[in-house]
């Protein structure tokens, strides 16, 4: 496919990587993370980590929306189906979302919930206009790249007089969750982890553009390279930031320039600023709280807002004691030092955020990775026997 | 959940609406989002909606760089 392939050729990645070799300085290290899911999973499904000098570290970031969204958000989702007897359409990634006593809304779809999987929020509301005698709720979850489409799904019942249509919201936005990672109460907890700087949003930065990680780079002293999601993309947010780093600049660059512009698309930002405004606190799966980093739906568009017109309130649900994901949002930890890793938690029975989807730190690693652990297992085993 | 993919716009079917082609695939999507869309563009698609458009010389100008970077010499270490 065009605009695909070229950007996955194997020949080309050995140049990159020949030449942030040789650009890295052997004398210090580099530890850089890479925000979002769609960078993580390249990383780890095109082996790029194996393709970098040992002295470049790239750290998982937070950046997948259904890692990161609550088990208690899910929840309410849940007895939306089951008590109150609504449609809820949903994208496919949050169907297999461990919630609480057991459920996911899968196996609430299996208790007899009407719970549907949609490709589009026009297919969401496609469903309220075939159901009018039924209520029908969009569960929206996404960063700053799938709260448009969301936006123009309410603007559209509005327009139409949709009454049994409304949107369970659970848009989250990418630069409060970057700083929060750098300036967080749990740094103390954790300890600190050097990042030497940041790969930037690709999709997500097609919509709010590279504007908003100027003032985050100035602020914090830290490089943003923006990136496409495909291997070679990656490779060169890399090497674009080594040199950064060596020439002790703190810049906003852009290697993603055939799709992300300074500003954004204005026209999906002004529709989001119409319908949504921010929500004082929103709970991350792995962060915690974290201030001003959620959307909520406006009071003009009360109708439309499942928790106001079901009155749902948020009940959090805490994670596995032994579950790692903090300390491997923020880079401190490895998803293989975490204890429950590949035994107790799993890509099919999850405990943590890392784990949910596959853009996860630990599912990426579980997927992808965790066989290049093993040797050393193997070695210890048998010295253990020994 | 931010995947998107880019695909070539191959007809305009009106009320923000077109059929895009990926590897042989065709399917309609919104372009309500984005303005000023032509048949043979390349948009960027994320869950049915048309994100932005590609920007073939700028995918050019990325491409070159990738090149002349694997063209660079092994340095005698």
């Amino acid at each position: 496919m065009k605009y695909v392939d070229e950007f996955r050729d194997g020949e080309v990645a050995k140049g990159l990587a020949l030449a942030i070799a040789v650009e890295a300085k052997p004398s210090r290290n580099y530890s850089f993370m890479e925000f979002c899911g769609g960078h993580t999973h390249a990383i780890s499904r095109y082996g790029v980590s194996d393709l970098l000098p040992p002295n470049v570290r790239m750290i998982h970031g937070p950046g997948c929306p259904v890692c990161v969204l609550p088990i208690g958000r899910i929840d309410l989702a849940i007895r939306l189906a089951l008590d109150r007897g609504v449609i809820l359409a949903t994208y496919g990634d949050t169907l297999r979302v461990p919630a609480s006593g057991g459920l996911s809304l899968l196996k609430a779809k299996a208790r007899g919930g009407d719970i549907r999987m949609v490709y589009s929020t026009a297919d969401a509301l496609k469903i309220a206009r075939e159901n009018p005698q039924r209520e029908v709720v969009f569960l929206a979850i996404g960063f700053e790249t799938t709260t448009p489409p969301t936006a123009l799904a309410i603007r559209q019942a509005q327009q139409e007089g949709l009454k049994n249509f409304s949107v369970l919201c659970n848009h989250v936005l990418t630069p409060s969750a970057i700083t929060h990672i750098l300036e967080s109460p749990e740094v103390r907890q954790y300890g600190t982890v050097p990042l030497d700087g940041f790969i930037g949003p690709a999709h997500v930065s097609t919509v709010i553009g590279s504007r908003p990680y100027e003032h985050f780079a100035e602020e914090y002293r830290k490089p943003v390279v923006i990136a496409g999601f495909e291997p070679l993309d990656v490779m060169q947010a890399v090497r674009m930031l080594v040199r950064q780093v060596n020439e002790g600049r703190a810049e906003v660059e852009n290697e993603f320039s055939r799709a992300v512009t300074r500003d954004g698309n204005l026209k999906a930002q002004t529709l989001v600023s119409e319908v949504f405004e921010l929500r004082r606190s929103f709970e991350w799966r792995g962060l915690g709280e974290v201030p001003y980093s959620a959307l909520q739906i406006r009071a003009g568009f009360a109708e439309f807002d499942a928790e106001r017109r079901y009155n749902l309130t948020y009940v959090p649900v805490p994670d596995n004691k032994a579950c790692e994901c903090g300390a491997i949002l923020r880079g401190v930890k490895k998803p293989q030092d975490c204890k429950i890793f590949g035994t107790v938690c799993t890509p099919e029975n999850p405990m943590g955020s890392c784990m949910v989807s596959s853009e996860g730190a630990c599912a990426a690693h579980y997927s992808y990775g965790r066989y290049k652990d093993f040797p050393v297992e193997v070695a210890q085993a048998r010295e253990a026997r020994a | 959940m931010c995947l998107a993919l880019p695909a070539q716009v191959v007809e305009m079917s009106g009320n923000d609406l077109g059929v895009v082609d990926l590897g042989g695939v065709r399917k309609e999507i919104s372009l309500a989002l984005v303005d000023d869309v032509a048949v043979g563009d390349y948009v960027i698609i994320h869950v049915g909606y048309a994100l932005t458009k590609l920007d073939p010389e700028e995918a050019a100008k990325t491409l070159a760089l990738f090149a002349e970077m694997a063209a660079v010499e092994t340095p005698l270490q």
